[in-house]
C-alpha cells in the first residue's frame, strides 16, 4: 500500500504554494521531507490528509484516490499541535481512536496500550492543559498512533523532543515501517532525516528538488576529498585538471572532484608540495546536499 | 458504510460535548441558580396572589356599634375597639392603626395619617348611606327588611359573548416563565457551540478532527450534543416549576400545563437548531476567544430582540396584531409561540404556520451555517470576513 503524491498544485490568492509536487511513500519506508520555512512541505501534507483541497493533481493511497474513508487509516500529526486542552489523557485517545473507527472496546485497548508505551501512565487521568510540553507532545504522538494507522504522516514530529523522546518516537516509526507501513514525516533536523530515513524528498518554493536514497542523492553530486598538506602554499590544487577548491583553511584543503576527474593526481599535486598528512574521501552528507539545492539559483522568488 | 460511519461519527462528537459538559462544575451551578430563580418567581408569584394586607381600623363611641357590620363587609379589616378618640387618635399618629373612626353610623368621622383605603372607605360610605336609607323608609312606613330584599334580588343579567378566563392571570405567568425559560436557554447553550467551535480553533485540535471527520459532522455533533444537555437542563427545571406550582398553587398541574410544557420543549428544540447554527457559524470565524463576542452579538441580538419584543407584546396585547405578526417571524417564533401557546390565544393554523416557517429556515440556516464553518474552521490567525466564507 504505496502513498502516491501525484503533481499537486496550491496557490493561495496569487501565490503558489505548490507547483506540480510529487513522490510515493513505498510499503515499509521512511520517507524524510525536507525544505525550507514555507516551502511547501506542511500544505503538502494537510493535502495528503484532505485537510486542504488541491487545485489539481491527486494524492492516492494503495491504488485509489485518496478518499474520506481511506483517511481513517492515516495517523497525522499535524505541525500546529492540538489536543482537547481541558479533556483527559486517556478519554482524549479513546475518542480519536473511536473517530478513526475503532470499537469502543478496542479504543480503549489501544489507548492504554500507547499510554503504557510512551510512560504516560502516571498521567492518564491528567487534563492535556496540566501536562508539560514534552508529555503534551507524547499524547499528540499516540493520538496520531492510536487507531493502528495503515499510513502515518507527521509534519515535524520530531520538533521540541528532548534526545530521549527523540530515541522513543525513531523507535517507534521504524517499528512502525518494519510492519510495513509508510511513514512520512517532515523534519529540519537533518542527520537525523539521514540516520533514519530510506529515502527523502527535498522541497523548495514548492518544487521537488530532488526525490531518492541520500546515497542516490549524494553520489551523482560528485566526490569530495579531504587533503591536508602542511607545507603547501595556497592555490596548490587549482592546477590538477576537474578539481574544484570548496575550502582552503590552512594546511587542510576541501576539494570537489569531477566525475572524470583522477583523485590520484590530485595526491601527486599534494605530494609535490611536501609531506601530506591526511588524504581522505569524503562522502555528502544530507545537510550539503539540502544547501546545495537550496542555494542553486533557480525560478526568482 | 459510509453512512454508518457518519452517524457513528456524529453520535460520538455528541456524546464528547455532553461528557465533557456535564464534567463543569458550571452545568451543575447554573442548573442550581435557574432552580433558585424559577422557584423565587414561583414563590412571589404565590405570595402576590395571596392575601392582600389588612388594614387596622379603630373604633371610638358610638361607632363601635358598627363592628359587626364592618366585619362582615370585609375580610381584610382588624377591628380595634378604643376607650376614647383622643387614644385612637394617638394609635393613628404612631401608625398603629391606619384609621379611626368615630361618630354616630349615620355619620362616621374617619381620621387617618395621610389616605383613606379605597375599599374602607366605600365600605363606610356604604354602611352610612344604609343608614340614612333605613331612617326614611322607617319615616315613609315601609319596612326596611322587605325593602332590602327586593334591591337586593334585582340585578342585571349580564350575558358575556366572550367569557373572561379566570386563569388569565396564571398562563400569562407561565407564558413570561416559558419565554424567560427558552430566551436563557438557548442563549447560553448557543453560546457553549460558539465557545466550542472557538475552543476547538484556538487548541488546533480542529486539524486532527477534520483529517477524520467531516466539517459538517462535526458542528452538526456539537450542537446535538449540547442541545440535548441544554433539553436535560430545561426538563429538569420545567419538572420542578411545575412541582412547585402545584404544591404553591399558583397554577394546577392540568392538562393545560402539560401541553403548555410539552410545547415548549418543541420549540426549544426548534429555536436550539436554529441559533446553534447561527452560533457555530459565528464561532468558526475567529480563532480566540476574546473574539467571540464580537462575532457572536448579532446572533445575540436578534435573540434579545425577540425576548423583548414578546414579552412587551405579551403583557399588553397579548390578542393584538402585532403580537399574532411578529410570533410568525421565523428568527422570533421559538420564544413567542410557546408563550403565546401558554396563554392560549393562538390559533392551531398560526402555530403550524409558524412551524413551517421555523423549520424552512432552519434547513437555510443550516445550509448557510455548515458552509461558513467549513470555511472559516481551518483558517487560523485574524478574523475570517462572512463574505470570504461564504464564497468558498
Amino acid at each position: 500500500m504505496t502513498l502516491e503524491i501525484d503533481r499537486i498544485s496550491k496557490r493561495f490568492g496569487t501565490k503558489t504554494a505548490l507547483d506540480g509536487v510529487s513522490f510515493t511513500a513505498a510499503p515499509g519506508e521512511l520517507f524524510g521531507f525536507v525544505g525550507s520555512n514555507g516551502a511547501g512541505k506542511t500544505t503538502t501534507m494537510r493535502i495528503a490528509l484532505g485537510v486542504l483541497a488541491a487545485d489539481s493533481g491527486e494524492v492516492r493511497f494503495a491504488g485509489q484516490p485518496v478518499t474520506h474513508d481511506t483517511r481513517a487509516q492515516i495517523g497525522y500529526m499535524p505541525e500546529e499541535r492540538g489536543l482537547y486542552p481541558k479533556m483527559r489523557v486517556i478519554d482524549q485517545l479513546v475518542y480519536l481512536a473511536e473517530l478513526h473507527g475503532l470499537s469502543t472496546n478496542d479504543a480503549h485497548r489501544a489507548a492504554e496500550l500507547w499510554i503504557a508505551r510512551l510512560g504516560l501512565g502516571p498521567r492518564r487521568k491528567d487534563d492535556i492543559q496540566k501536562l508539560s510540553l514534552g508529555n503534551q507532545q507524547r499524547v499528540q504522538l499516540a493520538a496520531a498512533l492510536v487507531h493502528d494507522p495503515a499510513l502515518l504522516v507527521l509534519d515535524e514530529p520530531f520538533s521540541g523532543l528532548d534526545p530521549l523522546a527523540v530515541d522513543v518516537l525513531s523507535g517507534v516509526l521504524r517499528e512502525k515501517a518494519a510492519t510495513g507501513v509508510p511513514v512520512v514525516f517532515s523534519s529540519h533536523q537533518l542527520d537525523l532525516v539521514e540516520r533514519l530515513c530510506d529515502r527523502v524528498g527535498i522541497i523548495r518554493d514548492g518544487r521537488m528538488v530532488a526525490v531518492g536514497t541520500v546515497d542516490e542523492l549524494t553520489r551523482d553530486a560528485g566526490r569530495r576529498l579531504v587533503v591536508t598538506a602542511p607545507s603547501a602554499n595556497p592555490g596548490w590544487a587549482a592546477t590538477v585538471p576537474g578539481a574544484r577548491v570548496l575550502e582552503d583553511r590552512g594546511p587542510t584543503t576541501v576539494l570537489e572532484l569531477s566525475p572524470s576527474a583522477d583523485d590520484q593526481a590530485v595526491l601527486a599535486a599534494a605530494l609535490a608540495t611536501g609531506p601530506v598528512t591526511e588524504f581522505s574521501h569524503r562522502r555528502r552528507t544530507l545537510a550539503d546536499l539540502f544547501r546545495d539545492s537550496v542555494a542553486t539559483p533557480g525560478a526568482p522568488r | 458504510m459510509s453512512r454508518i460511519r457518519s452517524a457513528r461519527a456524529v453520535r460520538l462528537v455528541a456524546k464528547r460535548e455532553i461528557n465533557a459538559r456535564l464534567r463543569t462544575r458550571s452545568f451543575v451551578v447554573s442548573t442550581a441558580v435557574m432552580l433558585v430563580l424559577l422557584l423565587g418567581y414561583v414563590a412571589l408569584q404565590a405570595f402576590l396572589a395571596g392575601d392582600r394586607e389588612t388594614t387596622r381600623v379603630a373604633l371610638a363611641g358610638q361607632a363601635q356599634g358598627i363592628a359587626t357590620q364592618l366585619e362582615n363587609n370585609d375580610r381584610h379589616l382588624k377591628i380595634v375597639l378604643v376607650q376614647s378618640e383622643s387614644d385612637g387618635l394617638t394609635q393613628v399618629r404612631d401608625g398603629e392603626v391606619d384609621a379611626l373612626v368615630s361618630g354616630s353610623a349615620s355619620r362616621p368621622r374617619v381620621i387617618v395619617k395621610s389616605t383613606l383605603d379605597t375599599q374602607l372607605r366605600t365600605v363606610l360610605d356604604n354602611i352610612a348611606q344604609q343608614q340614612v336609607l333605613d331612617a326614611q323608609l322607617y319615616s315613609a312606613n315601609l319596612d326596611p327588611a322587605a325593602v332590602h330584599q327586593a334591591v337586593s334580588a334585582t340585578h342585571a343579567d349580564v350575558q358575556a359573548l366572550e367569557p373572561a378566563d379566570p386563569q388569565a392571570g396564571t398562563k400569562l405567568a407561565t407564558g413570561i416563565v416559558v419565554a424567560i425559560l427558552l430566551y436563557l436557554s438557548i442563549m447560553t447553550y448557543g453560546m457553549f457551540v460558539a465557545q466550542g467551535v472557538v475552543e476547538e480553533k484556538s487548541s488546533r485540535v480542529v486539524e486532527i478532527l477534520l483529517a477524520t471527520v467531516r466539517p459538517a459532522h462535526l458542528l452538526l455533533g456539537k450542537v446535538i450534543g449540547l442541545g440535548l444537555v441544554g433539553l436535560a437542563q430545561l426538563a429538569i427545571l420545567a419538572a420542578a416549576g411545575l412541582l412547585a406550582g402545584g404544591v404553591s398553587g399558583v397554577f394546577s398541574i392540568s392538562s393545560v400545563a402539560l401541553g403548555t410544557l410539552g410545547w415548549g420543549l418543541v420549540w426549544y428544540l426548534l429555536g436550539f437548531l436554529l441559533y446553534a447554527m447561527l452560533y457555530g457559524a459565528a464561532g468558526a470565524l475567529v480563532s480566540r476567544q476574546e473574539d467571540t463576542q464580537a462575532v457572536v452579538g448579532p446572533v445575540n441580538i436578534a435573540l434579545v430582540i425577540g425576548f423583548v419584543a414578546g414579552i412587551n407584546l405579551l403583557t399588553q396585547a397579548p390578542q393584538g396584531t402585532a403580537t399574532r405578526v411578529v410570533s410568525l417571524i421565523p428568527l422570533l417564533s421559538p420564544i413567542l409561540m410557546p408563550a403565546r401557546i401558554a396563554l392560549g390565544t393562538v390559533e392551531p393554523w398560526e402555530i403550524v404556520l409558524s412551524l413551517l416557517l421555523t423549520v424552512a429556515l432552519i434547513a437555510v440556516v443550516t445550509w448557510v451555517g455548515a458552509r461558513v464553518y467549513r470555511n472559516g474552521v481551518l483558517r487560523v490567525g485574524s478574523r475570517v470576513r462572512l463574505v470570504d466564507a461564504l464564497r468558498r
